[in-house]
Formats: structure tokens, C-alpha cells, sequence
């Protein structure tokens, strides 16, 4: 059953409207409910095959649904659909306004209402893909104020990686820790890059969420051979690579590899003069978890991000 | 006048990105004004230039107290007002939401940083900034609300209203919030436009902040005692909104006092011409802020009143 959750009347001759699909057993509401949220960031695309495809294995086995699934493919349609990152004709970014305000602007409307439906979800699920710079490994973010109580829901939802990263004041204007702070255990995953769809980690999430919805009694059916991943809550163990030069990077480790310290991640070039301008290596043996896809970098522009480690682990 | 690169940056294929201070006086480090952090601020880059002018006159016939350094950066963005793009032009980043800055992070965080380095220490800091939403303001000081209490001192820009802003956790990265927890003690001020140069407000603006630097002994001018300023806080300021979107139309502008039911506006039909909404005031009071936009959308706030009678 599709719902309109959300809507507001543009200026000419549309309506902006924020959808849902409910699954539930047999058509009636029950049991436990999960909340598949994405696209909040209109050039993020890697949920929209998530939604999909757990839409499809729903569909293919209904009789296995003991719960709700709200599935929310389009938190920001005019980003989606102008390639807008945020809001478009405001230029703000969705996912700094919430919990936002029912007497506010669109924007803020907006926003209270998508909470407002989410509330009462037994678990949210947020899906991002990162940007259109960085290419992630699927990996779930946790703000370490809700560690506790989401770690080990993280830990069933089939992704290589938990970063547990520090609070920040910036972060409580985002729908994750709107809904955290508000009794509704919300999981950010970050994957994938954006404007793009790829097909495996996106079917790896998809056996995730299954995993989750049995966890959570909304789901009886089989569930797939799950990962257990690296999970680190160590702000040391997360080194960042920024490019000491503006340039273009081109990329030699393959992502998702574990590195050797001294290995090479890539080069930042000057294509004018033919000239390498930085050797880009890694400081540690580590596990490369994010990788720079753009090649255009400033100086500062984050080309890799590398979890140390003494021992290889979740290989 | 002493001219001085704050912050530089290579690029690969534009010239060096640069963060520009131009410096009068010398000793106690006074007074630090920054215009346009955003491509699109020309107003607020317009008027730090017709401060600079003035100052320069000023300078010229030694009206310049001793003691005192005075500082100017006309933008801490160059490069995005240069292809005409509000915020960053690789990442699409605010460099005014990336304070204090970071000098080992993300690009805007590094000119975040390397700008903040040079411009803390002062004792008061001026930012030129301008609002998300299109639209003209009252000329205003804006404080955001820290816990410092220096209110007095913004009532000597002699503009009509100091308003004392409650920081929300976006707020926490701005220049004015940060400059506060370093001790600067900074204002915001709001210009009539962002986008458009308005002459008789940024002349006004001019004014406004020479004569505070007057009031504060920088230098030796008179004139202009400007506004006895009402202080207000933003939950004060009455917002109009419309229930529905459509073309906005309106002979209000800001400044002008209205009455309680008075029409101020209409909501047209973009197709007929129609009026789908006409919008009075729900109080009697200033009008502070006006859209400026042909279009609106739904519930989204087209004029702000102070109320008052």
C-alpha cells in the first residue's frame, strides 16, 4: 500500500509529495515495524535499488512476513530527480533541518512530517552512499552517544564495517539523531558512491535488513550466510588521507584491500606538466574503506580513509 | 593601509586562491571586518569596499586614533564569487559552517581554518553575512546568544534593531559563534540585499559601522547618530506565511510600518492570474524582512514583522 506522507503544493502546478510503501502481513498491520528510509541526499542512489530489491524478495515471499515494513525511497524527490544533493531552490542540505517544525517553512514541514510517520518504527534504517567524491565500504555509523544500544543491532545487518564516531553538535540536526534521541534505534548506513547503483553491496544490505526484520520478528523466512564486521569506536584507528596538493588523483589500490604500511594508494598528477605532485601511500597496515572517485582534488580534498590495524581481521 | 595575504591555496588550474586582510594601524588589535564567506554576497563584499574607501580617507587626513589595528577582509571567497556559485565550487561546502576549521581537514575546513588563525585575537569582529531565504531585511546587528552579553556595544551601530539570535546546532560552526567562544565579541550585520547592490543601504551600513569605531575611540569622526536600536530576540520577529505557493506579489517593502489586518501581499495563480491568497497582517508592526522572489512556496515565510505599536 502506498501512503503520501508528506506533501506540499509547489508554486506551479505541482504537488511535492513524500511516499511510503507499507508491506504488512496479509495486507493488515502488525506485529513489529522496520522503516527502510533513503534519499534524503538527492545524489545518493544506492538505496534506490535497495528498496527495490527488498521490495521484490517481500513480494516473492509474503507469506513469510509476520511485521511491517514502511519502505521510504524519496526523503528529497526534487533532489532525486534535479541531481540536487539537497533541497533544491534552498540549497540546504535535508539532513541539517530535522527534526524541523510543522508551523515552519516547506522545508521544516517537510521534515516534521517524515518524523512524524517514522516514529513508532521499531528500527529505522538510513540509507546514504556517501557522495559523488567517495566510493564506501558498506558500513553502518553510529554516534557515540547511541552505542550502546545500536552496536549490536549493527552487527546483524550483514555490512563489513561499524564506526562508532565522536558526538558532534553539528550532527543533532539530522533525521538519525532526531529519531535516536527519541526512542526509535536508527542505523545510518553509508555505501557505495554516489549518482551510481552497484548491484552487490546493494543486494548485500538487502540480506542485512532481512536479518534485522528476523531479529525483529518481522520475518520467518531463510536468511543468507551474514558477515560479522570490524566494528571500532577508537578515533585513532580511522586515519584520513587529505591531498597535500590540488591535482588529479588517480587511483592505484583497489578498495576494500588491506594495505601494507608504504603501499601505494594512489598519485596526484598534473596532467599540464606531466609531474607526479604527491605519491599518495599508506601510513599503516590498514584496510582501505574508502577511496577517493573524483579525480579532481583540491588541497585537503579527502582521498582516502584507512582503518589501522595489527591484525587483519573480517577477511 | 597594509595589504597582506591571510590565507593562500594552489589550485591546479585557476590562479592561487587567496583570503586577502587589508590592515590600518597599528597595536591593540581592535576591529576585524569580514565581507563575503558565500560567492554570492555582493552586497557584503560592496560594502567592506566602501569601508576600505572610507577608512583610506580617513588614514589620509590622520584621523585614524593610534593603537588601534583595524583589519578588512572584503571576502574570504574569491573563488566562488568568480563563477558566480554560492557556496564552494568542487564540493558545494559553506564556508560558513565550517568553524573554527580544521588545518588538516577538508578543504573549506582548511580555509576555515587558516582564515580563523588570522582573524581571532580581535577584540570585536563585524560579518557581512546573508540569510538562506531570498529576501530584504531591515539593515540589523544579529548576536547570536552564547551567553556573552555585549548587547550595549551592538546599539552603537545605531541600526534600527539588534536582534539576539538563539544558536541552534547548525549555528555552532559560523563565524559569529566561534569568534565568541575565542572572545571575540561579534556581530552579524544584515544588509537590505544579498544578491543586488543596494546603494542607500550599504551608504547606511557604511555609517553604521564607522560610527561604532567612532563610538569605540578607532577613529575621529561625527555625524551620523543613526537609530536608537530596539534589541529583540528572533522568537519575537512575527512570521507570515502563506497557505498556499504561487507568483508573490506585493508593495510592502522594509521599514514600513503596517496595521493590524492591513493586506500586504497576494499569492497569485502563475496560470490565470488569479488571486489564491491575500495575505494581511496578523499584527501591527514593522515590517523587517520582504521575499524577494517572483515565486513562493507553501507555509514558507514571506514577511517578517516586529510587532508594535
Amino acid at each position: 500500500m502506498v501512503k503520501t506522507i508528506a506533501s506540499a503544493a509547489m508554486p506551479v502546478d505541482e504537488t511535492l509529495e513524500i511516499k511510503k510503501a507499507r508491506y504488512s502481513p496479509q495486507g493488515r498491520d502488525g506485529g513489529k515495524r522496520i522503516s527502510i528510509v533513503t534519499g534524503i541526499h538527492g545524489d545518493e542512489l544506492e538505496g534506490q535499488y535497495v528498496c527495490y530489491e527488498l521490495a521484490r524478495r517481500i513480494k516473492e515471499r509474503p507469506e513469510c512476513l509476520t511485521g511491517t515494513v514502511d519502505i521510504y525511497p524519496a526523503m528529497n524527490p526534487l533532489g532525486i530527480d534535479s541531481i540536487t544533493r539537497g533541497i533544491p531552490a534552498f540549497d540546504l542540505d535535508m539532513n541539517r533541518i530535522f527534526p524541523g517544525s510543522r508551523d515552519g517553512a516547506m522545508t521544516e514541514y517537510l521534515a516534521a512530517e517524515i518524523i512524524r510517520d517514522l516514529m513508532g518504527s521499531d528500527l529505522c534504517v538510513d540509507i546514504h552512499a556517501s557522495n559523488i567524491y567517495l566510493t564506501e565500504l558498506p558500513q553502518i555509523r553510529i554516534n557515540e552517544l547511541h552505542e550502546k544500544e545500536l552496536v549490536p543491532l549493527a552487527k546483524l545487518a550483514n555490512v563489513d564495517f561499524v564506526w562508532v564516531h565522536g558526538a558532534s553538535t553539528v550532527l543533532e540536526s539530522t533525521l538519525a539523531f532526531t529519531l535516536n534521541s527519541r526512542g526509535v534505534p536508527t542505523l545510518v548506513v553509508e555505501m557505495g558512491v554516489g549518482m551510481r547503483i552497484t548491484r552487490s553491496i546493494g543486494n548485500q544490505l538487502v540480506d542485512g535488513i532481512f536479518s534485522l526484520m528476523r531479529e525483529l520478528d518481522i520475518w520467518s523466512g531463510e536468511i543468507s550466510g551474514l558477515r560479522e564486521p570490524i566494528v571500532s569506536s577508537d578515533p585513532d584507528e580511522v586515519l584520513f588521507l587529505n591531498a597535500s596538493r590540488s591535482g588529479i588523483f588517480i587511483q592505484e589500490a583497489r578498495h576494500n584491500t588491506w594495505l601494507k604500511k608504504g603501499e601505494s594508494v594512489g598519485k596526484v598528477v598534473d596532467p599540464l606538466n606531466g609531474t607526479v605532485l604527491e605519491d599518495v601511500i599508506s601510513p599503516e597496515d590498514g584496510l582501505l574503506f574508502t577511496i577517493r572517485e573524483y579525480p579532481v582534488v583540491d588541497e585537503g580534498s579527502l582521498m582516502a580513509r584507512i582503518l589501522r590495524s595489527g591484525e587483519r581481521q573480517g577477511d | 593601509m597594509e595589504r597582506k595575504v591571510l590565507f593562500e591555496l594552489p589550485s591546479l588550474y585557476r590562479d592561487n586562491f587567496r583570503v586577502t586582510g587589508l590592515t590600518f594601524g597599528s597595536g591593540k588589535k581592535s576591529l576585524c571586518i569580514v565581507g563575503n564567506t558565500r560567492g554570492n554576497e555582493y552586497q557584503q563584499i560592496y560594502i567592506c569596499s566602501q569601508i576600505v574607501r572610507k577608512l583610506r580617507e580617513l588614514e589620509a587626513k590622520g584621523r585614524l586614533c593610534p593603537g588601534h589595528e583595524i583589519m578588512v577582509v572584503p571576502s574570504a571567497n574569491p573563488y566562488s564569487m568568480n563563477i558566480e556559485k554560492r557556496f564552494w565550487p568542487t564540493d558545494n561546502t559553506d564556508i560558513n559552517r565550517m568553524f573554527p576549521g580544521y588545518d588538516l581537514g577538508e578543504t573549506t575546513q582548511r580555509i576555515a581554518g587558516g582564515v580563523f588563525q588570522a582573524i581571532t585575537g580581535y577584540e570585536y569582529g563585524i560579518q557581512f553575512t546573508s540569510f538562506y531565504m531570498p529576501g530584504d531585511f531591515v539593515p540589523h546587528a544579529r548576536i547570536m546568544d552564547t551567553g556573552r552579553d555585549y548587547v550595549d556595544k551592538a546599539e552603537e551601530f545605531g541600526l534600527p534593531y539588534v536582534v539576539i539570535r538563539k544558536a541552534r546546532p547548525y549555528d555552532t560552526t559560523t563565524l559569529n559563534y566561534n569568534w565568541q567562544i575565542w572572545d571575540t565579541k561579534a556581530f552579524s550585520l544584515y544588509s537590505a540585499t544579498t544578491e543586488r547592490i543596494d546603494e542607500e543601504s550599504a551608504e547606511s551600513m557604511v555609517e553604521s559601522v564607522l560610527s561604532f569605531m567612532a563610538t569605540e575611540g578607532m577613529i575621529q569622526r561625527r555625524g551620523h547618530q543613526g537609530y536608537r536600536s530596539q534589541v529583540i530576540k528572533d522568537g519575537d520577529l512575527v512570521a507570515v506565511r502563506p497557505y498556499v505557493g504561487g507568483m508573490f506579489q506585493s508593495g510592502i517593502r522594509i521599514n514600513q510600518r503596517v496595521l493590524k489586518g492591513q493586506e500586504l501581499a497576494w499569492i497569485t495563480d502563475p496560470y490565470d492570474g488569479s488571486v489564491r491568497e491575500k495575505i494581511t497582517s496578523p499584527v501591527t508592526g514593522v515590517v523587517f524582512f520582504v521575499h524577494n522572489r517572483p515565486l513562493t512556496y507553501a507555509n514558507t515565510a514571506v514577511l517578517k514583522i516586529v510587532p508594535g505599536e
